[in-house]
């Protein structure tokens, strides 16, 4: 995706000779870099901040809840075990353990064939959509990307009504069917965008030598598509991973995804124990963490096909 | 355009589908959802007849709807305004050049990756609301600073208390927003900075006639994208203070009206919500597919 290499920096060529008095111009670049040095850092402090709190919350024996010290460092760290044998830090990551495992189990068997099946007819609709186009190509286009941006409580009532009269399961297969669909218009806008920038001579040289659409798109597009389904399952994932929405309204705590289960564990901890929730919030986050920090820039391809023109 | 369904058929094939899928389930769903709001259908017990906007009227007569309304606005203006500025100022500090900028753009955008559910855990701790002896979070931290005064009851707060929830909203996306400036910011032809300074433009004319301009379409972008998120603002406030009044927007409104087995009115707010989001995003569509009409 060209736009994660629009990110990257582009170098700027500065070769001027230096003039009189460039010396305290200089001494005044240096101190406005300095000043923004500062505040760069501290935004990242201030971004990192809940991070901090969550670890460090997520350490700490239930006991140890003095609002006073809330901000410090554990008093005892789990390694020390206390002396009238009482729970330690790892008792809460223990505990939200026992309360997610079997979602988080759930939550890849939604997530990970969510995202392969939106990405791949994706693939299809993009395809066609830039480069096999038909009559009023342009029109079913944006008739199927605004199904990206309707807020999903739109359609919520009557879906919950039709999965009633359906009788479909209140688990995880009811969620797969949801998220396939409604993945589909990000899906196809990103391919559609990718494809947009594969070289037409390609496409008419397949035509010349008398492949059809479905060789075409089979051996001499689907093999350059790589960068594309990077993005589109990266951010098919991490949406239905996170999904909190259509988990509520279509799911149950017991046969549901993580979210529900998280939310259950925090509000359930509300009063007594901060630290298991915490544990939970991380366990629950560490996925999508590890795709972002994995395939950073692949997720920021995702991210900027929102904006419709990339 | 080529001619004939030899040459048309098979595309139109593969992506039907797609078309019919969403269809269904986006615009006969809407359908449908119009449908329910206008009838009576305000229980268990099937409609009966169909009543008009009698729910419509009814919900704005409602004290606790236009509540609700009134929250979203609270947000919404402070959601945007915090994302436009903060995303801005990032995006701003970190394009002309800077030492590890790989590291800041990732940090900035790392809560992108979590869920409203699990940031919601953490906010709670930070935005709680006990003072003085008892305070934690930020209201600790005030204490320990000495600015006390600076303590409040955060989304507690009757009236303004939605400008709290927006704080967990603004961090998570504000990171968006910097990597919309951002590309924007690298978009804008080096020539044509050069040309302003050779020029003898100021720094703050080199912004206000070459960059502001260039950037406004990115602006307008992330506004449209921020601004349809916000209308639609529902796990947050859940995981934080689940549906309780004084965070009511309508996605939560609707939720505990359909919980409640009222079909009618939850089908009402969902169109209404429906509506506020069209309004934004339609002519955005129409606007960038005629944009993209011109290219070709």
């Amino acid at each position: 995706m060209s736009i994660a290499t629009e990110l990257e920096k582009k170098p700027r060529i500065s070769g001027k000779p230096e003039m009189p008095g460039q010396s305290e111009l200089r001494n005044r670049k240096r101190i406005s870099r300095t000043v923004k040095y500062v505040f760069l850092v501290l935004f990242l402090v201030i971004v990192l901040m809940p991070v901090y709190v969550l670890i460090v919350t997520s350490l700490k024996p239930p006991q140890d809840v003095n609002p006073a010290t809330s901000w410090g460092l554990p008093v005892r760290w789990p390694w020390e075990p206390a002396l009238d044998g009482g729970p330690t830090g790892f008792d809460n990551w223990a505990l939200a353990w026992n309360a997610l495992s079997a979602s988080i189990g759930r939550t890849f068997l939604l997530a990970i064939p969510a995202a392969l099946i939106s990405s791949f007819l994706g693939a299809m609709n993009g395809f066609v959509l830039a480069r096999w186009r038909f009559p009023y190509a342009d029109i079913v286009f944006t008739f199927i990307l605004f199904g990206m941006f309707i807020p999903y409580q739109a359609i919520m009532t009557p879906l919950v009504q039709m999965k009633t009269s359906l009788g479909l399961p209140s688990d995880i297969s009811t969620l797969l069917m949801v998220h396939i669909i409604y993945g589909l218009p990000i899906c196809t806008l990103i391919f559609r965008n990718y494809y947009a920038g594969i070289p037409h001579e390609l496409m008419e040289a397949s035509r010349m030598d008398g492949a059809g659409m479905l060789r075409t798109f089979g051996s001499i597009v689907l093999p350059l598509s790589v960068p594309g389904f990077v993005v589109t399952i990266i951010w098919q994932f991490t949406s239905a991973w996170n999904d909190f929405l259509f988990a509520l309204f279509l799911s149950n705590q017991n046969d549901g995804p993580v979210s529900l289960s998280l939310n259950n564990l925090a509000q359930g901890a509300q009063l007594a124990n901060y630290g298991a929730a915490m544990a939970g919030a991380l366990l629950a986050s560490l996925p999508t963490l590890i795709v972002y920090i994995v395939l950073g820039k692949y997720f920021i391809g995702g991210l900027m096909s929102g904006s419709v023109k990339s | 355009m080529k001619k004939g369904y030899k040459n048309w058929g098979p595309p139109l094939l593969l992506v039907s589908p797609t078309i019919i899928v969403i269809g269904i389930f986006v615009y006969g769903l809407i359908g449908a959802n119009v449908a329910v709001s206008f009838s009576n259908r305000n229980s268990l017990v099937p409609a009966t007849e169909f009543v008009g906007l009698d729910n419509y009227f009814a919900l704005f007569a409602e004290e606790r709807f236009i509540h609700s309304l009134q929250n979203l606005g609270v947000f919404t203006v402070f959601f945007i305004a915090g994302t436009m500025i903060f995303g801005f100022l990032w995006a701003w500090m970190l394009d002309k050049g800077v030492t590890a900028e790989g590291v800041f753009r990732s940090v900035f955008l790392f809560p992108m990756a979590i869920s409203f559910v699990a940031s919601g855990v953490v906010w709670r701790w930070l935005l709680n609301s006990a003072e003085g002896d008892r305070a934690s979070g930020l209201n600790r931290i005030f204490e320990n600073l000495g600015l006390g005064f600076l303590q409040n009851s955060w989304w507690n707060e009757p009236g303004w208390g939605m400008a709290a929830i927006a704080l967990p909203a603004i961090w998570q996306l504000a990171g968006y927003v910097m990597a919309l400036f951002l590309a924007g910011f690298r978009g804008i032809p080096e020539e044509l900075r050069e040309a302003a300074r050779m020029d003898g433009a100021t720094e703050w004319k080199l912004y206000r006639y070459v960059i502001f301009p260039q950037l406004s379409p990115v602006a307008l972008s992330a506004l449209i994208i921020v601004g349809h998120m916000s209308l639609k603002v529902f796990d947050l406030i859940m995981a934080i203070t689940k549906s309780i009044y004084q965070t009511e927007v309508p996605a939560t409104y609707l939720w505990v009206a359909l919980t409640a087995n009222d079909y009618a009115k939850s089908a009402t707010i969902a169109t209404i919500l429906l509506l506020f989001v069209a309004v934004l995003i339609v002519p955005y569509l129409v606007y960038t597919a005629r944009a993209e009409r011109k290219q070709r």
